[in-house]
């Protein structure tokens, strides 16, 4: 993509006439201020960037944006942005989408969006309910949490986004909580320079149907404690104090205080996202204490377009046939006089 | 070796059809595809319809393992590939068990006599060897031990082993059947050395064998003489031979190149659709992006993607897999984008009949979407129209800016017949909708007067950023609209805008007649059976039967009420259980429809039309 010929945005002029109807409170109004920080910041042009989405609170995204965009149908979001991205591989394309929309009735397109690796973009707003039908479990939910139509506790044991994600050969995975703007925006420009298909995981809290599902990791005053931001080439040190860190024991990752038992920094393990074996990536992915926040995976691989690309190149270079015409007339034909 | 006395009496014929029938590993598809091309570079007009086990291996010498191919060949035009067989040529006792029924009293049936061992016999569940058993009496069967002289033919040629040579079998076959009808060999002989170029010796095996069996027929005195068949008068041109699904694979080649559109294809692999797929994905040469999906709903999902980027966006599938694809296509209205839903049909409900046609997806295709959530529906209706049919497709979704189903079935998608080429230069103009620059007071739903089609704002046009959605649209900006009345308004311009689809579509011929006392009324792929019979019965006497074949379902053309009235009454003939009846009777009042339905996975008989026909009109 060009960038030498991008305007100068400001988030304004990625705000659309359309006025937004989250409930008052909602994550939801961060992540869209966010990405529309984050814009003006990519070096893309306006007219180039798409929002796709399915179905849910989250996927209204597109219709507050004043970029191209299509607001789908439940589940499908990954299929049209796809076919947008494929079609015109110059544009920027975002997936916009939540927990249920992704993981249950998208199940499907978006493990298989992942694994194909497309240059697209995805944000997925994890919420663990359903917010949009009022307050039924999500294929996030915890055990035993009551919901709608769970009201004795749910009995299904939820996925983790991260692990299905890299599971399904995600190149890029970051999480991020719904209550930290600045990171996030940084993280939705890291996502949109990755050449592949990137997924952020935002803990979005709903504050109708969930409230507070995230807070003991989140909330202001225990986040640091209770958060690993990592960072590329860094160790993976926390807490207020920044005296947590995580050393890997055997086959678990543990957590260790800087000073105590002759630990050091250099014990600590540094984060090396770009590594393409997933295996620690996954257990960052799965640790609860500390949750683990940033860009958890960035590993570059060839997209799917280039593949195409080069295949196409080769398909032409080697082709008898530009026009239809050389098909049509070629091989076994005959003359009627 | 011959039960029947045969008298050795030349034959002129205007019309003759042959089965090909073995076990799956017998090589009849390219018997018969070879016999079908020879036929049509001699200039007959020609149709074919393979018939094979859904099963890709079947056992051996089973009942469900046996493959065939028909080919119907004619100096006379040829619209269907015929039901019974002037010629079967059978290669095991399976296959002569399993078609026996289609071949004529009185007509021929060759066997390969080394293949009803007891074994086989007991396989095809014979009590007792038909070919001693006095059950093929009726018939004159000409008994070959083909497997022997085969190996006979060859066994002076070193470097093949013996199950190459037994396998050459089939082209003894060929080599019989080519001197009975008069055809020359150099066509199959040229075949074999382009396509065995780097294996010299199985070039050289499959034109002894060749050889073999065309003068073994030539000195078996008991074979009658070669029949005649003069080529067909067929329009002046370049043609070749071509199976319904590369047709439709070609049409949208072509409308892209006219549209100066990239083509996108968004897929699942379904029967009998898939060949579509095979058939685009070699074209990158073109630009074509074919995307094979993870699922149908995905296809069809990647496919508005793409028509939304601007790019001439279809999807393929059959029948349950325009079930799934419902959801989106009601989202592809709605949006009014142009796209493309082919539905090869196959025999439903459910999984049905893979396999084997019919014409059951109709109402789907009309009313297979939640809401008031109408689209255009056409029909090709031959092998080599598909071609047409999809170009119209592409050309009416481009224009109108809206979804359109295109039907095909199993009997024409598989089925093939000669296709007088057509140059894109030739094709009519394809338009579109593309808005390329603002101006003042642009809004996405801005719509074409005449048509009513919205105009198509394409991503990475600057100024023109917009949001489309499922949900309804203001009638002006498109933005999210809750109010009554706009709703109201919407469902009524989407409506108003297909119906005026009627503007831009031929209207309905009758042939044969313009009024009378019955009309033959048929849509899509029924359309050879249909023509055949009225043709046939029109030729002995009845003058006053009509036959008209809709290609154009959803809008209907406009005369079509008219065309309707001429006739006392009329027959609407369907591979289903009524459901173009269903459609004619709720558009037009007091018009006597009478129903001849068939729902056996197979196409009309000539036999069971002429007499319902008649019955008709006593």
């Amino acid at each position: 993509m060009e960038t030498t010929a991008v305007k100068k945005y400001t988030f304004r002029d990625f705000q659309s006439d359309q006025e937004v109807r989250w409930c008052p409170g909602c994550d939801d109004y961060v992540i869209l201020r966010s990405m529309q920080k984050a814009l003006p910041e990519m070096g893309v042009k306006k007219e180039d960037v798409v929002f796709i989405s399915g179905i849910g609170c989250s996927s209204r995204f597109p219709y507050y944006m004043d970029t191209y965009g299509m607001h789908g149908i439940h589940g499908r979001a990954p299929g049209i942005a796809s076919g947008v991205k494929l079609a015109n591989p110059d544009l920027s394309v975002w997936i916009i989408t939540g927990d249920g929309d992704a993981m249950a009735i998208g199940g499907n397109h978006f493990i298989h969006v992942l694994r194909r690796n497309i240059d697209l973009n995805i944000i997925l707003f994890n919420n663990e309910i359903y917010g949009l039908t009022k307050g039924q479990f999500s294929p996030t939910s915890l055990v035993g949490q009551k919901t709608k139509s769970s009201p004795y506790g749910n009995t299904q044991p939820p996925f983790s986004p991260g692990e299905l994600a890299i599971g399904a050969q995600a190149r890029f995975f970051g999480r991020i909580g719904g209550n930290t703007p600045k990171e996030m925006a940084d993280m939705f420009i890291e996502a949109e320079k990755f050449n592949g298909t990137s997924l952020i995981e935002v803990l979005q809290n709903c504050v109708i149907f969930n409230d507070g599902c995230f807070t003991q990791y989140t909330d202001k005053a225990v986040r640091e404690d209770k958060q690993l931001f990592v960072e590329h080439g860094k160790p993976m040190i926390f807490g207020k104090e920044k005296n947590k860190g995580i050393v890997l024991n055997r086959l678990k990752l543990e957590v260790v205080t800087l000073g105590e038992n002759g630990v050091s920094v250099d014990d600590i393990l540094v984060h090396d996202a770009h590594e393409q074996d997933p295996t620690l990536h996954q257990m960052l992915v799965r640790l609860d204490y500390p949750l683990v926040t940033g860009i958890i995976r960035r590993f570059s691989d060839v997209t799917l377009e280039e593949r195409e690309n080069a295949l196409t190149a080769e398909v032409k270079a080697n082709s008898k046939f530009t026009k239809t015409d050389d098909l049509f007339f070629s091989g076994e034909t005959y003359e009627v006089k | 070796m011959i039960t029947n006395k045969i008298e050795s009496q030349p034959e002129i014929l205007e019309a003759v059809i042959i089965r090909f029938v073995g076990d799956s590993g017998d090589g009849m598809q390219l018997t018969g595809t070879q016999f079908s091309d020879t036929s049509a570079m001699f200039g007959n007009d020609i149709a074919t319809f393979p018939n094979y086990p859904s099963e890709i291996r079947a056992p051996q010498g089973s009942l469900y393992g046996v493959s065939g191919f028909q080919v119907h060949i004619g100096s006379v035009e040829i619209s269907t590939p015929g039901d019974n067989v002037d010629l079967l040529v059978a290669m095991n006792p399976a296959g002569l068990k399993t078609n026996l029924h289609s071949v004529k009293p009185g007509h021929t049936i060759i066997v390969d006599t080394d293949a009803f061992t007891k074994k086989n016999l007991e396989k095809a569940q014979y009590e007792t060897n038909p070919l001693e058993d006095g059950s093929l009496g009726n018939y004159r069967v000409i008994e070959v031990a083909m497997t022997s002289m085969t190996k006979e033919s060859l066994k002076n040629l070193d470097g093949l082993d013996n199950k190459s040579i037994t396998r050459s079998k089939n082209m003894f076959a060929l080599g019989m059947v080519y001197w009975m009808y008069n055809r020359s060999k150099d066509y199959t002989i040229d075949f074999f050395n382009k396509k065995f170029k780097s294996k010299p010796v199985v070039v050289e095996a499959n034109t002894k064998v060749l050889n073999a069996g065309y003068y073994f027929a030539e000195t078996l005195e008991l074979i009658p003489n070669s029949y005649s068949i003069s080529p067909a008068k067929m329009s002046k041109g370049i043609y070749r031979i071509i199976m319904g699904n590369t047709a439709t694979a070609w049409g949208f080649l072509a409308a892209a190149e006219k549209s100066g559109l990239e083509l996108f294809l968004g897929s699942y692999p379904i029967t009998p659709a898939t060949d579509i797929l095979h058939e685009l994905v070699k074209h990158k040469h073109f630009g074509v992006k074919a995307f094979q999906a993870e699922d149908e709903i995905a296809g069809i999902s990647s496919a508005i993607g793409a028509a939304f980027a601007g790019d001439l966006a279809i999807t393929t599938t059959s029948g349950p897999g325009l079930a799934l694809k419902g959801e989106a296509l009601g989202l592809a209205m709605m949006v009014e984008l142009p796209l493309v839903v082919v539905n090869v049909q196959r025999g439903g409900p459910s999984t049905g009949l893979p396999t084997k046609t019919e014409q059951s997806d109709l109402l789907q295709a009309m009313y297979g979407r939640n809401g008031e959530s109408p689209v255009i529906v056409i029909a090709a209706s031959t092998p080599a129209n598909c071609f047409n049919y999809a170009y119209h497709a592409a050309k009416l979704a481009l224009e109108h800016m809206t979804p359109v189903i295109l039907l095909t079935d199993g009997y024409i998608a598989n089925g093939s017949a000669p296709w007088k080429i057509q140059s894109v230069s030739d094709m009519p103009e394809i338009k579109n909708n593309v808005v390329t620059e603002h101006h003042e007071n642009w809004n996405p739903y801005d719509r074409d007067q005449e048509t009513l089609a919205r105009n198509w704002a394409i991503p990475g046009t600057p100024k023109l950023e917009h949001r489309i959605g499922g949900l309804e649209k203001d009638k002006v900006t498109g933005n999210v609209s809750y109010v009554p009345e706009n709703h109201e308004y919407m469902v009524k311009v989407r409506s108003e805008k297909i119906k005026r689809v009627q503007n831009y579509i031929p209207e309905l011929k009758t042939e044969f007649a313009e009024e009378g006392d019955l009309l033959v009324v048929g849509w899509g792929g029924t359309y050879g059976s249909l023509h055949t019979a009225v043709k046939q019965i029109n030729e002995e006497g009845f003058k006053n039967i009509g036959f008209a074949n809709f290609a154009y379902i959803n809008p209907l053309p406009k005369n079509t009420e008219e065309v309707l009235r001429k006739f006392k009454k009329i027959v609407v003939c369907e591979l289903n259980n009524g459901q173009f009846a269903k459609v004619l009777k709720i558009n037009f009042n007091n018009i006597d429809i009478v129903q001849f339905n068939k729902i056996q996975g197979l196409p009309f008989g000539n036999n069971e039309l002429i007499e319902k026909f008649k019955q008709l009109v006593k």
